[in-house]
């Protein structure tokens, strides 16, 4: 009898639609939490897995030995090498393609790599205009290297020792 | 001749004087209805083009005037054409008789009112036509449940509009106004307060908004009756709607919160302190609140299902609406209020 009443109040007086303007009216006081997006950004990780990268080491020699570990462990066979022997009888890579249209980003290569050469940078804003650009040569990829190095080595400073 | 040539210019440019802002506030208010819900959602709503998003009415306009129009092929071509015509005429039609100030009014008639719900009621034509003359499945389920929406709405709207007749012993939109005069405690909505809230709520119906806008469910029937418009023809129905929109406030803040009366008079200092305010800015502010109770409430409430629209309407509305009629018409043949 007394629900019964109360249950009829309420719906006289609107109570829940009440409530409910309340809530949005609170929000709509509330500061907006919206980034103008090509101005402004969202933070990004350290370990965000972006655009794909061949590192050298500082004296410029690139790190990659052609072990094509990453090649094996690519879920997506993104990846294709071939290599020969190089005249100081080190092994090096002739062709290291990435096609960045199977790219997961998934980032297996980099830790597989023994040697830290391939690496994911965290660049997202790239975007290909060409048919066939979508191949990252190894000179694209190192060159993508050279461009980041610094922001690549700084990225895995944070991390080092953590995994 | 020359003086009845004078008189017909003069009504024109009356008719000019009070078109235009309606038309440029309809501009207007879209751009607030999406600035008012994207606050409420979060959001900055469009703030691109000019100051704080100032000129998007004006893109939005140029850009439907810059669309093609396309004519579904079997469509009825005249009635297709013809349909936001009749959507907008009556829309714009009613604001003949509105009073904005205690002698700012095109035309003072009796009926005011009646005038006023004839032509509201007619809107629901331009809406039906367009819909059957798309020659679309999702078209005519829109005007469909919009026809059924309005007639049922109607009813409840009309009720309400005799308790306000009962009140005022008047049908004259000027003198039901007056009548409120005295301060804020002789307003209509108090004494009338449920008859308040059931015209609220089927004017929003009648106009076909959210949480009502069945009309147009976007998730059910695309865009309802208007889903085979582009171009500027949909612009007439979107200009049709947000006038109805503003009209239906300006109809509430007349019948129901005193019109362009201040609400301090007979209050000793503060009606004093805002004696300077015109009375049409009143009429504004009033209006104003009740169209930003038409965005919040579209940032809040869900849309009603069908059947739920019909059980509102002529479940609780109407009974409540007559109830209310009754007592109000005991209590003014007593003589126990509105004297």
């Amino acid at each position: 009898m007394w629900n019964q009443l109360k249950k009829w109040v309420k719906k006289l007086t609107l109570w829940e639609l009440l409530k409910g303007l309340r809530v949005t009216l609170k929000y709509g006081a509330s500061k907006d939490i919206t980034l103008q997006y090509p101005e402004e950004e969202t933070p990004r990780s350290n370990r965000f897995r972006g655009m794909l990268a061949l590192r050298r080491y500082p004296n410029g020699e690139e790190r990659c030995i052609a072990c094509k570990l990453c090649e094996a462990v690519c879920p997506a066979c993104a990846i294709t090498i071939e290599s020969e022997v190089r005249d100081d009888g080190t092994r090096r890579t002739t062709r290291y393609d990435i096609d960045v249209f199977k790219c997961i980003n998934c980032g297996l290569c980099e830790e597989a790599c023994p040697v830290d050469s391939i690496v994911l940078t965290d660049e997202m804003h790239y975007a290909l205009y060409n048919r066939g650009e979508n191949i990252f040569t190894k000179e694209k990829l190192l060159m993508i290297g050279d461009l980041y190095e610094s922001k690549i080595a700084e990225h895995r400073e944070i991390d080092r020792g953590t995994c | 001749m020359l003086d009845q040539c004078f008189a017909l210019l003069w009504i024109i440019g009356k008719i000019i004087c009070v078109l235009v802002p309606v038309i440029v506030c309809v501009a207007l208010l879209t751009l607030l209805e999406r600035k008012v819900i994207g606050a409420m959602q979060v959001r900055v709503g469009p703030n691109r083009n000019g100051i704080a998003g100032s000129l998007q009415p004006i893109c939005d306009v140029l850009k439907l005037l810059a669309k093609e129009l396309i004519i579904p092929s079997k469509a009825s071509r005249y009635l297709f054409i013809i349909a936001p015509v009749l959507a907008l005429a009556p829309a714009l039609a009613a604001w003949a008789v509105i009073p904005f100030t205690n002698d700012w009014v095109i035309a003072n008639v009796n009926a005011g009112i009646l005038v006023v719900f004839a032509m509201t009621s007619l809107g629901i034509y331009g809406i039906i036509i367009a819909g059957w003359s798309s020659n679309s499945k999702y078209a005519f389920l829109g005007a469909l449940r919009s026809v059924a929406q309005v007639v049922s709405y109607e009813i409840a709207m009309g009720f309400t509009f005799v308790g306000v007749l009962l009140a005022a012993g008047s049908m004259n939109l000027r003198e039901i106004v007056l009548h409120q005069s005295g301060g804020i405690w002789h307003w209509y909505f108090l004494p009338l307060f449920p008859l308040f809230v059931v015209y609220w709520i089927s004017a929003v119906a009648e106009t076909n908004r959210a949480p009502f806008d069945i009309a147009e469910g976007e998730s059910e029937i695309v865009a309802g009756f208007h889903v085979e418009y582009s171009g500027i023809m949909f612009g007439i129905f979107f200009l049709a709607e947000y006038a109805n929109m503003i009209l239906v406030s300006a109809l509430a803040a007349l019948l129901f919160m005193g019109g362009w009366l201040s609400p301090f008079a007979g209050i000793p200092y503060l009606d004093h302190w805002f004696s300077w305010v015109p009375s049409v800015l009143w009429l504004v502010l009033k209006m104003s609140f009740f169209i930003f109770l038409y965005f919040w409430m579209r940032a809040t409430f869900p849309r009603y299902r069908y059947d739920q629209i019909m059980q509102l309407g002529w479940k609780c509305l109407i009974p409540v609406a007559l109830v209310w009629i009754v007592l109000v018409a005991v209590a003014v043949q007593m003589g126990w209020i509105f004297h």
